[in-house]
């Protein structure tokens, strides 16, 4: 079966649509970011409380709310699960100190819904500055593993355009993610940190594989020109980058509705980043490379 | 002996090396839960060889603790003073009888403890948090307690509340600490037969205290326990046999915790808790059905799929994914790798790259065959062609994981393991092992047309 014959498409001539395309979703992305002051931060990076309630019986989420207000939880969030009964409950700020409020949430609903009624399957407290430590951390592990990859690919591909272009469409993809995570008002919690790492590795083994392509063809195809080359290049690979990023969108999408609650998120993250990423490997980070050694070319030309 | 057959060589010693290392586990999760228990109690050879679940799968507690700065005593090094209570914690955490606790220094004042499978959270916290300074100090008796109260309190002394709220003038310093004891127990009995702790000096503790209470006879001594005031008797008479007796409104969970904690040793100075990530054991089970779940039908999907796409060339990648999943647990249990749910998703993504780098190969071998080679050498090529995308491609991934690893808590981190263990692996099974299998199969036959 074969569902890609030979496709020419031409990309590099198309390039600044797809710029622009790019730009609009990481514009929307980031306008959101600002309207609403930054990313939604989860308890990891803020300091708080999470408390996960299973409830053995269909409980309506006002009646929690209500119960969590009651109790003097007023800046409480719910994040409900209804086919399983399943609430998970983030408190970042309260009266209460923080290593009790897991506790006091307990005691509420026992004396709301009984005991039995229910069960506490995970809580979480983390202190403010652990957060803090842990938000630091995220950004070194993001920073350091952007200059890790420039540094192989520049040297594998003996060109810093490829490097740098590559991390660009890497940074494409997590500001794209985020701002959607944004504008779903869905929170960035460590593994959604785990899950936006994993994208980085994964929409950079996408986009080597066009590069691998690109050298290739310039060691075959002396004779043509570099967007041709490049073009070329994304049309031999799209059959492989379409079929790759389906099977891992499958998987992706079991993982999302059968997953269960804790790993909801982090699937959702994927999933958007890998979709994104199939878009930036093949429509950001060559043309990129083209439009960087293009300039670079006119401007040694103009010396000369 | 050619390069083929040490290939073969090296995949059949691989696939047994995989059985060998599988096995335990197999084994290990054959065993009703009572007999895990058993075996990690009693500290089983299997443990160690055997894949661990992480605390989100097992259930269990993190906790990360601060140890105060400010507080450690003077003359000690902070390093000093946090190996101390390091030890100090492993010891109230074996006698709370926990399997494979993991007890670690994070940072230059914090420690990690992960409790796999604890049920009773709140006493485990409690048992934990207490510095568990035991002191023994004199109560002022000169009268000048009424003036304390006012808010002159004298030099070298402070004013506490005692078990019945009462205001007590205690010395600052304390005559005994404990320090000086050797052994603490919990007994039942006295006025009220409630649960009170018989605590036993040491050889010099007894020589201490037999003089303490010989000097100060008719005099009170205050027990005070983390700055509160446990009771404060009168002295009778000289004690020299280093026994005495600690009472207060303890329930018989509150004295058996207490117990541990003085038999322990107090910290060396007071923790707080910074952390505290409790998942409870059903929260575990349901994450690693739901987890295998998708795994499965995720896996199931992309098999078939491969099939259909690919023919029998597909079959023989889906043939590499399983020897991937085998091979990938084998390693894992080599390295007694803790599984995470991340983990499972990690597990999940190195499949998808294995899958990937097939796909890679065979849509080069396609492009082989378009261009009319033969199926020998379309096959042939098509390895070759692939090799450096697949090699940069992964290695690329692998620099990404590495950080994930570096930055990572739990979690995160048996995400990063799963995700370089089966980028490794992947990378074996999709240009070693699938090439084999197309030599084999296409060893001394005429084929006219590959199914791909």
């Amino acid at each position: 079966m074969q569902l890609f014959h030979k496709t020419n498409f031409d990309f590099i001539g198309h390039r600044w649509l797809f710029f622009t395309i790019s730009a609009v979703m990481i514009l929307a992305g980031i306008a959101s970011l600002v309207v609403k002051g930054g990313p939604r931060l989860g308890v990891d990076f803020t300091g708080g409380s999470l408390v996960q309630i299973r409830f053995n019986q269909g409980t309506a989420t006002e009646e929690v709310r209500k119960t969590l207000d009651d109790n003097g939880f007023v800046n409480s969030e719910i994040q409900s699960f209804l086919d399983s009964n399943v609430f998970i409950i983030r408190i970042q700020k309260s009266e209460i100190p923080m290593t009790e409020v897991a506790n006091k949430v307990e005691q509420a609903f026992k004396s709301k819904w009984g005991e039995g009624s229910f069960t506490v399957e995970r809580t979480e407290m983390v202190g403010p500055r652990v957060g803090e430590a842990l938000s630091e951390q995220a950004l070194w592990a993001i920073i350091f593993s952007w200059i890790g990859i420039i540094v192989y690919v520049a040297f594998r591909f003996k060109s810093t355009a490829h490097g740098v272009a590559g991390v660009i469409a890497l940074m494409h993809d997590v500001t794209i993610t985020v701002g959607f995570f944004s504008l779903m008002n869905k929170e960035i919690s460590l593994t959604i940190i785990a899950a936006l790492l994993t994208l980085i590795g994964y929409s950079i083994n996408d986009t080597i594989v066009v590069y691998d392509r690109i050298r290739e063809s310039m060691r075959l195809l002396r004779n043509k020109t570099l967007g041709e080359i490049i073009n070329t290049s994304i049309n031999d690979t799209l059959s492989r980058t379409i079929i790759t990023s389906s099977t891992v969108i499958i998987v992706l999408i079991a993982l999302y509705i059968w997953g269960g609650e804790v790993i909801h998120d982090f699937s959702l993250a994927l999933l958007i980043g890998v979709i994104v990423g199939t878009y930036s490997s093949i429509a950001v980070a060559s043309p990129l490379v083209y439009e960087w050694e293009t300039r670079k070319a006119k401007k040694r030309a103009a010396v000369k | 002996m050619n390069a083929k057959q040490i290939k073969w060589i090296l995949v059949l010693v691989i696939m047994a090396l995989s059985v060998w290392y599988l096995y335990p586990t197999v084994k290990w999760y054959r065993y009703t839960p009572e007999q895990r228990e058993e075996k990690e109690r009693t500290q089983d050879k299997i443990v160690n060889k055997v894949i661990n679940l992480g605390l989100d799968l097992k259930g269990g507690m993190h906790l990360v603790l601060e140890v105060d700065k400010t507080k450690i005593p003077k003359g000690t090094t902070l390093n000093d003073a946090m190996d101390r209570a390091i030890e100090i914690l492993r010891n109230r955490i074996d006698q709370f009888g926990v399997a494979e606790p993991l007890i670690q220094k994070q940072g230059d004042n914090l420690i990690l403890v992960q409790l796999p499978g604890v049920k009773d959270t709140q006493r485990a916290i409690d048992l934990i948090g207490k510095t568990a300074l035991l002191e023994f100090r004199l109560v002022d008796d000169s009268g000048k307690l009424n003036e304390a109260i006012e808010g002159k309190v004298p030099e070298g002394y402070e004013l506490l509340k005692d078990q019945h709220d009462d205001h007590i003038l205690l010395k600052k310093e304390a005559s005994l600490t404990g320090a000086a004891l050797s052994n603490a127990k919990v007994k039942i009995g006295g006025q009220y037969n409630m649960p009170y702790i018989g605590i036993d000096f040491t050889e010099q503790g007894a020589k201490d205290f037999a003089k303490l209470t010989g000097d100060n006879i008719n005099r009170r001594l205050a027990i005070v326990l983390d700055g509160v005031v446990q009771s404060a008797p009168v002295i009778k008479s000289r004690i020299p046999d280093g026994h005495a007796i600690i009472e207060g409104n303890f329930t018989m969970e509150d004295a058996s915790g207490l117990a541990i904690v003085l038999r322990a040793g107090a910290l060396p100075a007071p923790v707080s808790i910074i952390e505290n990530r409790t998942i409870g054991p059903s929260l575990g089970q349901d994450s690693i059905k739901a987890g295998l779940k998708a795994c499965l039908i995720g896996l199931a999907f992309v098999v078939v799929f491969m099939g259909i796409y690919y023919g029998l060339s597909g079959l023989v990648a889906d043939l590499a994914v399983v020897l991937n999943l085998v091979v990938l647990m084998a390693a894992m249990s080599a390295f007694h790798a803790t599984l995470t749910l991340p983990g499972i998703a990690g597990v999940i993504l190195a499949l998808g790259m294995a899958v990937d780098a097939n796909v890679l190969i065979f849509e080069r071998i396609r492009e082989e065959l378009r261009v009319g080679k033969t199926i020998r050498v379309a096959i042939d090529t098509g390895y070759e062609k692939a090799f450096s995308a697949i090699i940069d491609s992964n290695l690329t991934t692998l620099i990404a994981a590495a950080f994930l690893f570096q930055f990572g808590t739990g979690p995160v981190k048996g995400f990063a393991v799963t995700l370089t263990l089966g980028i490794l692996v992947s990378m074996f099974t999709a240009i070693v092992f699938t090439h084999l299998v197309f030599d084999y199969a296409l060893a001394g036959k005429d084929i006219k047309k590959l199914s791909i």
